[in-house]
């Protein structure tokens, strides 16, 4: 009898914060909705500055052909005399100047900037109690299903973009597309996806599934910045491309791309985002076999997610070489990233809901 | 330098011409050749095939190739992991199943084509890390080459005068990059140095570990064993292949390789979620086994769960199932017993509702005294739901145990050779045992009740429940090496992503006026923001003990100026 009544007790409490869960999560989408128009405000706002650096760079590097130089101070607190670094970028590189983000250079843009990162901060730490919550209600961590997947999964991808502004990354031009998207995770998330908190299968037991769910989280949100980063610069290489060669592109292009940073920057930090999180992801894949080694009986066993991640991780690696050795530096390497994160993709949603394996367990 | 060297590639610097030996050798990464045809007979033909194939470009197409190839066998039901859905899916489309099955569709990891995709690779791979790794030991036997005459070309440069002695400034400078722990050495008029030398390291470690783990792999697959064991409380299993319900194994495993070893099931426990949503889902599984190794081991005592497989000597003993086997006692119409097992009955559903066959083969006699064999389908519900509720169980747990029996005598069919599931009845040559109503005779049985067959022919018992569980023995040599080859991968590829190989240069001389120039530049293997910021580094530390000079009067073009300081720095996107 007691025994009884504590386990419907404690059911009781466990279906509240279950509740209280999900009233998080959709306060979030709220306040994500609000961020991302102020996100929407500060490039609307930040059009009014015409700037046009990149057509003045390139038009001007047209008459200059020698690279430009730069000027950095030698160490932070350098003495003015001190020898100052010159830096020369690679000769053939164009020369273009990182556009002012989406604020353009207007006041009140960036005042709207600033609100939009107040919000996502604000929606950030919601979404967080969300998942928090969540996972006290299941009494484990919060990835048993594509729903609890993808509300961690948004959550990760807003910290990484939280943490890189946090350590003065130049990333505030990922803010608009990085919400717009977080939105659209999260409306898959609770309309198509939802279900009701459950338990793992005991195959599911097993603290190697804690650390190669949570990498396979992290890594994906970390390739979902490089992806966003990859096609921005796909967007601004043709625009720089057609300026160069003495096109006008449309006003829209001159007003939205001219303020996205230089095509070789968004080139490299996508490539560093993907780089840098390759061993991990190496790493997932391997924690997952070891975890299928305990769980059944073979480390690997071409199981369609094992499979899918194997191809994920060899298109990286691909994608890796293009850059590293084979010096396919621009699009063609670009379009090998976007091809590996398309694997990740597919990975993620199409494996699970196309094709049945071991791992399509707990519902969708 | 010597012919062998390649320049770097030409992410590294643009103007490779320009800097001459300076720039060549900062990693070992090959240089790509145009495709040109030889026209040099077989030796020339087979050297071009050798280079294209451990060219950069082939091994990139090697590895989209390899991408490609593992896509079907993720779609397309593969016989290794799911007979049945092969069969299925033959049955489903036949032309096509054929098509498939000469592509070798329905097993694409171990088809030709896909083998010969990785095999190439990897020749690729090793041709690759022999040349690259003999370069590499050059490099580190011979040293950092010199300045370039123009350093005022190189990535990042900086320069100011002093009233220091040049040899002062070239002894100080090597000391710093010693401490720095860069590879620095005097080469006339300047002090050339280099570091990071692990990013090379690294990534030949990282190859040849994909190399250690494909052949550990392969070893894994050509030594490998599977089977599976069925065990009913109470019961044992002992490593012979003969004890096994289906076995598979690779290519070169022999029967003396499996462990000699032996278990007893003394019981098994499944414990379920009591209420909530997920009333009934499992929240453990776990065998209690007593265990012997070879032939006379001592027992000893362990608990098998689902994720903590059972370890004997190379081999691993999983808990990879469990259900209910209800114990059945059949007696003739004398009253003898004829059959008593616990009989293991197949779940069908997470409440493990069960179904499967009761068989009595030898020892029956019916009421006449003829020789028969009776077969029983027999339908469970660990929990059933009561009278009026649908006949599924309810809960996985023995709450309410109820056994259904159908009742048939006749010919099993069992002699004819064909093998048969022990799970289904093959009825046509059976016949219905038929009740006071004239229909198949079918009872719900509760533990200890018991069904009488019509006409004297005897009756069956059902007992009481005990508990199954499925074994999955395997045997996977080299895993240990695989997992090995994995994590010397990791770090191996952490050193070459993260790592910069670079190099730094400082010249000094005695200027025109009699002031020495010192000259310091930095060249990495790829644009990067740490090699200016690590020379700006370096070169406060060297101003400051070899303090600058006043300027000549002609000061302007000793140091370039930037035309336009308000340019954001080229690695803005990270800034
Ligand atoms: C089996 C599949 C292979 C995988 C998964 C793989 C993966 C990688 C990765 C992740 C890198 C690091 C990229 C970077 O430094 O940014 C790399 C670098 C490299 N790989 Fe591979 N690789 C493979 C096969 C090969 C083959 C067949 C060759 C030679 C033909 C090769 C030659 C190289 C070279 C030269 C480098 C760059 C060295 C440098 O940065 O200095 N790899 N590889």
């Amino acid at each position: 009898m007691t025994l009884a009544a504590a386990t419907d007790l404690a059911a009781a409490t466990n279906e509240n914060l279950a509740n209280i869960s999900n009233t998080l999560i959709y306060s979030s989408m709220a306040v994500y909705t609000l961020a991302f128009f102020a996100y929407i405000a500060e490039w609307l706002l930040g059009s009014r500055s015409k700037v046009g650096r990149t057509a003045a760079a390139l038009t001007e590097s047209k008459t200059a052909a020698a690279p430009a130089v730069t000027v950095n101070k030698a160490g932070g607190t350098a003495v003015l005399e001190r020898p100052q670094v010159v830096v020369r970028s690679a000769a053939g590189a164009r020369d273009v100047p990182d556009g002012p983000g989406a604020h353009g250079g207007d006041a009140q843009g960036d005042l709207y900037g600033r609100i939009a990162i107040s919000l996502t901060v604000l929606a950030f730490l919601v979404e967080f109690g969300g998942v928090l919550t969540r996972a006290l209600s299941v009494e484990r961590a919060p990835w048993g299903n594509m729903y609890e997947f993808n509300i961690t999964f948004s959550t990760v991808a807003v910290g990484v973009y939280l943490s890189l502004l946090a350590l003065r990354k130049n990333v505030r031009w990922l803010g608009l597309f990085l919400i717009t998207t977080v939105l659209l995770d999260l409306g898959l998330a609770v309309t198509v996806l939802y279900t009701a908190s459950d338990q793992l299968v005991p195959a599911l037991h097993s603290y190697w599934l804690y650390i190669h769910v949570s990498t396979a989280i992290f890594c994906g949100a970390v390739f979902y910045v490089g992806a966003v980063a990859t096609i921005l610069y796909l967007f601004k290489d043709s625009y720089e491309n057609k300026l160069a060669s003495g096109g006008t592109p449309g006003r829209f292009a001159n007003s939205v791309l001219d303020r996205l940073p230089a095509s070789a920057s968004l080139d490299k930090f996508a490539y560093r985002v993907n780089a840098a999180v390759f061993p991990l992801w190496t790493f997932t894949i391997i924690a997952g076999a070891i975890w299928a080694g305990d769980a059944w009986g073979r480390y690997w066993g071409w199981d369609p997610k094992e499979t899918w991640s194997f191809i994920t991780w060899v298109a990286y690696a691909c994608y890796l070489h293009a850059r590293a050795t084979a010096g396919w530096k621009g699009r063609k390497a670009a379009y090998l990233a976007l091809l590996a994160f398309g694997c990740w993709l597919f990975n993620y949603y199409g494996v699970n809901i196309f094709v049945s394996g071991k791992h399509s367990y707990a519902g969708v | 330098m010597s012919k062998t060297t390649t320049g770097t590639p030409s992410e590294a610097t643009g103007d490779d011409q320009d800097l001459g030996a300076a720039g060549s050798q900062l990693s070992t990464a090959p240089a790509e050749e145009p495709p040109n045809l030889p026209s040099l007979g077989v030796v020339g033909w087979i050297r071009w095939f050798w280079r294209q194939l451990t060219s950069m470009r082939v091994a990139l197409l090697l590895l989209l190739l390899l991408s490609l190839g593992a896509i079907p066998g993720s779609l397309i039901p593969q016989s290794g992991t799911d007979e049945t859905k092969v069969a299925d899916f033959r049955d489903a489309h036949p032309t096509l199943g054929d098509v498939y099955d000469k592509l070798g569709l329905f097993h694409v990891y171990s088809s030709v084509w896909f083998s010969a995709i990785y095999i190439l690779l990897f020749v690729s791979l090793i041709g690759c890390i022999v040349p690259r790794t003999w370069q590499f030991v050059g490099q580190l036997r011979g040293r950092p080459p010199g300045a370039p005459r123009r350093l005022t070309r190189l990535p990042a440069y900086t320069t100011w005068r002093t009233e220091a002695e040049p040899e002062q400034v070239r002894e100080a400078a090597l000391a710093l990059l010693r401490k720095r722990r860069f590879r620095a050495h005097l080469a006339g008029d300047n002090v050339a140095a280099e570091k990071g030398y692990l990013r090379e390291v690294g990534n030949l470690a990282f190859h040849i570990a994909l190399i250690v783990m494909l052949i550990a792999f392969a070893w894994g697959q050509l030594f490998k064993m599977e089977g599976n064991k069925l065990v009913v409380e109470g019961d044992g299993f002992s490593n012979t292949i003969t004890q096994y319900d289906d076995f598979k194994s690779g290519n070169l495993f022999s029967q003396d390789d499996l462990d000699p070893f032996s278990f007893n099931l003394e019981d098994f426990k499944g414990t379920y979620e009591t209420s909530g949503p997920n009333k009934g889902t499992p929240r453990t599984y776990q065998a209690s086994v007593d265990y012997s190794v070879g032939a006379y081991g001592k027992d000893r005592k362990t608990v098998i769960k689902v994720n903590e497989p059972l370890e004997i000597g190379d081999s691993k003993v999983y808990l990879t199932a469990h259900g209910y086997a209800p114990v059945i006692t059949v007696r003739d119409g004398k009253g003898d017993v004829v059959y008593n097992q616990a009989v293991p009955l197949l779940p069908l559903d997470s409440n493990v509702t069960s179904s499967g066959a009761i068989k009595v083969m030898d020892g029956y006699r019916n009421a006449k005294g003829v020789k028969e064999q009776l077969g029983f389908q027999a339908f469970f519900l660990p929990s059933y739901g009561g009278e009026g509720s649908a006949v599924v169980s309810q809960f996985p747990a023995l709450l309410n145990p109820v056994l259904n029996l159908e009742a048939y005598h006749g010919d099993l069919g069992v002699d004819a050779g064909i093998p048969q599931s022990v799970y289904q009845l093959d009825k046509s040559h059976l016949k219905d045992f038929k009740n006071a109503k004239g229909e198949l005779l079918r009872e719900n049985l509760k533990p200890g009740e018991t069904m009488k067959l019509p006409g004297g022919a005897g009756s069956v018992t059902y007992e009481g429940t005990k508990e199954w569980a499925n074994f999955q023995i395997t045997r996977q040599p080299g895993s240990g090496w695989a997992l090995g080859g994995a994590i010397a991968a990791i770090f191996g590829l952490a050193g070459s992503l993260f790592i910069q190989r670079r190099r730094v240069w400082v010249r000094a001389v005695k200027g025109a006026d009699g002031v020495t120039v010192v000259e310091m530049a930095g060249l990495g293997r790829s644009e990067s923001a740490k090699v200016p910021e690590e020379l700006g580094d370096l070169a406060g530390i060297l101003y400051d003990r070899a303090p600058g000079a006043p300027d000549p009067e002609d000061s302007s073009d000793a140091t370039p100026t930037t035309p336009d300081p308000q340019v954001v720095p080229a690695e803005g996107a990270e800034k």
